[in-house]
């Protein structure tokens, strides 16, 4: 075996030929015998009460075994824990509330799309059939969809408990905010909204629950991020014991964060499941994704700068409004809002408050970023507000904000604890790859000119919380040829983990990366873990796989010296051999180390067998960064925004696998651009939603996007063995301020000071109006 | 979604289709490339119970050219007339036109014919056609009937094609003398449909001299429309920026506009105007060109 490093080289990823040869097995492509077909007849109304239901037609159709209501449920499982969708904390203080949801929905629906009737049937043709002909009796009650409209006296009520339809009140402040603000050489502030989007990840929400009538367990595949997390919610709903409920997340196309957390169909088919005996399947279409599966972002950010001469902000002020739908999913997320408030400046006054509120809507929960982008959003807006107030270059302000690399860990105001930065280097970097100065040269000239597309150049610079924990798990396992199968916590769905985590073990452990698994998403045989999610699998996955690799090559080194009759000491893993130090050419491979710790004549000291185990507990979180910059155009007559180029300098830490990172960079960069320029969920007064449809709701296409200019810094992390921060939700948080300060900076001439997003063409167009 | 059930044929031959069609009255639909009508079956928003699928009818599909004629048959695909060189020389609009149909996935599946019949008013073809005087052959129980394009795109989502009815083949006269033509489209970002198409041609003499012009718009307003204001200001005028320009201000004039929550009316209005102008803009530039499909594409 050629022996090459593998950490930080062009790696192609194990997944793909699985994936492009149509060879993965998602939940939909599985074929168990005996499955009956799930198809739910959802709620039409934003807010009503159910007066009856009339199934009888839909039962005596052929093919149908049951049409199922949630009374006729209730008695099964335990209603649902709503707060285990999301990152960062889980508030514990909701399970004895009314806030909770069924299975199936009883007596009231609080959104369009709740499900309150199940159609079982051989095939979903029949079981779509069927739904249409079941009779529901509605009584509607008024409905409030807009978050400020909630919160009026006259407004309806979604919950008697809940006046003013306010969920929780989360405040902080530090440092004396009225004085700063009232020693400001100016105050600049703006009322922003991060509008509400939807996840849409390729393959929409998929549940297949087969009883296990030997023990009287279950096994379900979910396409989920967390496959633990759901056991856990499951054993409680389902009231099984734990290690009688599988789960597993086989292919997974996909999730952006709404695949955290168990919804009502996880617990709706196992029960249906052990009820009928047989397995159930149910695949989520479209439409249902539209509006069954979470929504993320909707707040509105009252935002305040207190500014001094010099550009110096002296003190921050965020009121934000979120809007968490009618069930409190993911309350936890404006909070995280708050806490990355202060991006990456040295701010030390802050006024932060979050407003939950409940509207008849589909629940806002975890959607790339949760929380973050929108507080990157708010304070890289603001900041070109205040480089206007005072007319700066954005680039001079930011500069004059940026926390000092010397400062790190460095404790902002909003209280978190960043790890290490070095905010300017990427911000340079930018700028040259751009040619910074070229462009304003140019956009000077046009401006003048006064004809031809306006020019517009945006930059922002990022930070981020991610690497959450509480831990996350790896199994190394060496078996008797060499191959080495690596069973993680943490559930892919789509990053590539199996390839960046065969690195690691590869160069860690001297195995050949053609001959190691990994594997995953299935809590039979992988350790108790977390889940992808909050840009950790690499930050907290990867450094359980290090640490439980460390362990294996301990082992093998001490049965190498036991080959070698050498001192454990003297064994060195060298080009990809365990060798006495000096003496290269008497070697020894993984398999050859393997092959003896399964043998005979292991000496008695030495324990049979060649793996280990590690749980590996971040002790803070991490704190990635960079900077973007945007190009744009935009034609007068028409207020189109032509996104022209795109740079994006972001700094993880090392890379371990610099292919991935790019990927997730692109995918990060299209979903951040999108939110800016196209995405929006838009509901009518009733509730009822205007952009159900891919015909109404503008997922970005490659024809939307412009070649990427990606560049790296490296600073990394002291709290974890591979340095490594997070990269999933990086571009993502950059890029949506940067192209919005792109676009207000080409409309300058105007005189137009924000526009809310999507920047579709007709508000630009209508900006430019006057 | 999964349609609901339905019975299937497969007819060989118009007056089979047509039989067929007859025979169900109401509950019959043809099935065409089915981009539009499978769509609004998945989505339980159509539910016929008998589809009859006219790909099978080789009479329907091709392009011809006889004299001053180009025939389309009603099947013929998108990606076929993209295609077609001799649509490039004689009618180059049409080709430009459908590469900004969807992507290529429906440029392969969705017909001319089906197209028109469903009159989708976000659609590109009927201000392509109606531009083109183009003139469309239906086949029903009582015979043939030809309607001009000019009444054939009757309101929302309804053209003169009747229930039992087939449109079997579009002609467009091949305009003479120096001619420029150009499809300019504003493209929604989720559906790609059009928010505004505008189909313009110009016919010239010497230095500019427009001797005739015609124009259509959709995407604006309920159905594709004539700016025959617009039309008439041009005519008999030297063109230039400002003159076309001008005369585009009126192009919005007997449109029944429509607004939605990407555009408003007010929005559709101003694309009206200005789609107007770069479709005359990009026609005049191509009769000067010398008509040559490169000259087609945006500008
Ligand atoms: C993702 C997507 C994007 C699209 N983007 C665009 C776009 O940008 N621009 C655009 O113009 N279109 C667009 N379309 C629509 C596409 O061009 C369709 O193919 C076209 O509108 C309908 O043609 P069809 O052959 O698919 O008709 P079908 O869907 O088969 O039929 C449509 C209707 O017309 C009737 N019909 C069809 N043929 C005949 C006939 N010969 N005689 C009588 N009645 C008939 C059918 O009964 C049905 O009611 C898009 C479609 C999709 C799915």
């Amino acid at each position: 075996m050629a022996y090459a490093s593998l950490i930080g080289a062009q790696v192609k990823r194990k997944e793909d030929p699985r994936l492009i040869t149509g060879m993965a097995t998602y939940v939909g492509d599985l074929d168990i015998p005996g499955t009956h077909h799930v198809a739910l007849v959802r709620s039409p109304y934003a807010h009503a009460n159910i007066r009856g239901i009339d199934t009888s037609a839909a039962a005596s159709m052929p093919g149908v075994l049951a049409v199922v209501t949630g009374e006729d449920l209730l008695s099964e499982y335990e209603p649902m824990p709503m707060e285990s969708s999301g990152e960062g904390e889980a508030p514990q203080d909701e399970r004895d509330m009314e806030h909770t949801h069924h299975a199936l929905s009883v007596n009231r629906v609080r959104h369009v799309g709740e499900a309150v009737v199940a159609v079982i049937a051989t095939s979903m043709a029949i079981a779509q059939d069927a739904a249409d002909e079941v009779i529901v009796e509605w009584e509607p009650l008024p409905a409030v969809a807009d978050m400020q409209k909630a919160r009026q006296d006259d407004a309806p009520l979604l919950f008697r408990d809940r006046p003013g339809n306010v969920e929780r009140v989360w405040r902080k402040s530090t440092g004396d905010v009225d004085a700063a603000f009232g020693q400001a050489h100016r105050v600049v502030s703006q009322r922003m909204v991060s509008q509400r989007l939807a996840g849409i990840p390729m393959e929409g929400r998929a549940v297949l629950a087969m009883p296990d009538p030997g023990t009287g367990g279950v096994t379900i595949w979910t396409s989920t991020q967390a496959p633990h997390l759901s056991r856990k919610d499951l054993e409680r709903t389902l009231r099984l014991p734990e290690n009688l409920i599988r789960v597993i997340a086989p292919e997974v196309g996909g999730g952006f964060g709404v695949k955290i957390g168990i919804y009502p169909e996880d617990i709706l088919l196992p029960v249906l499941a052990k009820r009928f005996g047989l397995p159930m399947c149910w695949i989520e279409t479209r439409s249902e994704h539209m509006v069954a599966t979470t929504h993320g972002r909707a707040q509105i950010a009252d935002v305040a700068a207190a500014v001094q001469e010099d550009g110096t902000v002296t003190a921050l002020r965020l009121h934000i409004l979120a809007d968490i739908g009618a069930y409190p999913q993911a309350p936890g997320i404006p909070k995280l809002t708050c806490r990355m408030a202060t991006g990456v400046y040295r701010i030390p006054a802050v006024d932060l408050q979050a407003t939950n509120v409940f509207t008849n809507t589909t629940p806002v929960a975890a959607y790339r970023g949760a929380g973050r982008p929108e507080a990157a959003y708010y304070i890289e807006r603001l900041m070109d507000l205040v480089a206007d107030e005072l007319g700066m270059d954005p680039a001079e302000v930011r500069r004059k904000n940026f926390i000092p690399p010397d400062a790190f860990p460095y404790d902002t105001a909003a209280g978190e604890t960043y790890d290490s930065g070095e905010y300017d280097k990427p911000l340079t970097r930018a700028l040259e790859l751009a040619r910074y100065e070229a462009l304003r040269k140019e956009q000077k000239r046009r401006r003048e000119d006064g004809s031809g597309n306006l020019l517009g150049i945006g930059l922002a610079c990022w930070v981020e919380m991610c690497g959450f924990g509480p831990f996350e798990s790896a199994i190394v396992r060496v078996e008797p040829s060499g191959t080495v199968t690596v069973f993680t916590g943490v559930s892919p769905h789509g990053q590539g983990q199996e390839t960046t985590f065969a690195q690691i073990v590869a160069d860690h452990l001297g195995a050949d990366f053609d001959r190691i698994v990994v594997r995953h998403g299935d809590t039979r045989e992988t350790p108790m873990g977390v889940g992808t999610m909050g840009s950790r699998g690499l930050a907290v996955g990867g450094s359980a796989v290090v640490r439980a690799t460390g362990k294996v090559r301990d082992k093998a080194s001490r049965i190498a010296a036991h080959m070698l009759e050498a001192a454990p000491e003297d064994i060195v893993l060298q080009d990809g051999k365990y060798q006495v130090r000096g003496a290269p050419d008497r070697g020894l491979t993984l398999a050859e180390i393997a092959d003896e710790a399964y043998d005979d004549d292991l000496p008695d000291d030495i324990e049979p067998g060649l793996e280990a185990t590690s749980f590996f507990k971040p002790p803070e979180l991490v704190y990635p960064f960079g900077a973007h910059v945007a190009v744009v155009e935009i034609e007068r007559d028409t207020g189109k925004v032509h996104l022209c180029e795109y740079f994006s300098v972001d700094d993880c830490g090392p890379r371990i696998s610099p292919v991935l990172v790019e990927g997730q960079v692109h995918g990060g960069l299209a979903q951040g651009i999108s939110q800016a320029l196209f995405e929006e969920v838009v509901y009518d007064q009733e509730g009822q939603v205007l952009s159900g449809t891919l015909m109404d709701y503008a997922v970005p296409r490659a024809t939307h996007l412009p070649m990427f200019t990606t560049a790296e810094t490296v600073t990394p992390t002291p709290h974890n063995p591979l340095g490594a921060k997070g990269i999933g939700e990086a571009a993502t948080i950059g890029s949506t301020p940067t192209v919005v300060n792109a676009v207000l900076d080409a409309l300058e001439p105007f005189g137009v000071r924000h526009i809310d997003m999507p920047l579709h063409p007709e508000k630009v167009w209508r900006a430019m109006q006057g | 979604m999964i349609p609901g059930q339905f019975d299937y044929h497969a007819p060989t031959t118009v007056q089979e289709a047509v039989q067929l069609l007859q025979e169900h009255g109401d509950e019959a639909k043809v099935l065409a490339g089915g981009h539009s009508l499978v769509p609004l079956m998945r989505l339980r928003l159509a539910a016929p119970s008998v589809l009859v699928d006219i790909n099978r009818i080789p009479e329907l599909r091709g392009i011809n050219r006889t004299n001053g004629t180009v025939t389309i048959g009603a099947t013929t695909t998108h990606a076929t007339i993209e295609r077609s060189e001799v649509l490039k020389r004689v009618l180059p609009m049409l080709p430009a036109a459908a590469t900004v149909i969807g992507d290529p996935m429906v440029r392969n599946r969705g017909t001319f014919g089906g197209s028109l019949a469903h009159a989708d008013p976000a659609g590109d073809w009927p201000a392509v056609a109606l531009a083109l005087n183009a003139e469309m052959r239906i086949v029903g129980p009582d015979g043939e009937r030809t309607v001009p394009a000019g009444e054939f795109f009757v309101d929302l989502l309804t053209s003169a094609v009747e229930p039992g009815e087939l449109l079997t083949h579009v002609s467009i006269p091949v305009p003479g003398g120096n001619v420029g033509m150009s499809y300019q489209k504003f493209g929604h970002p989720a559906s790609g449909y059009a928010v505004t198409g505008v189909a313009a041609i110009v016919t010239l003499y010497e230095n500019n001299y427009c001797l005739d012009c015609s124009i259509a718009i959709t995407g604006a307003g309920t159905k594709a429309t004539r700016a025959t204001e617009t039309e008439n200001a041009l005519r008999n005028q030297t063109l230039d920026e400002a003159t076309m320009a001008q005369a585009a201000e009126q192009a919005g004039t007997g449109i029944d506009f429509l607004g939605d929550i990407y555009a408003s009316e007010e929005y559709r209005q101003q694309l009206v105007k200005v789609y107007t102008k770069r479709a005359l803009l990009a026609a005049l530039h191509a009769a000067n060109e010398g008509q040559s499909a490169e000259a087609q594409k945006t500008l």
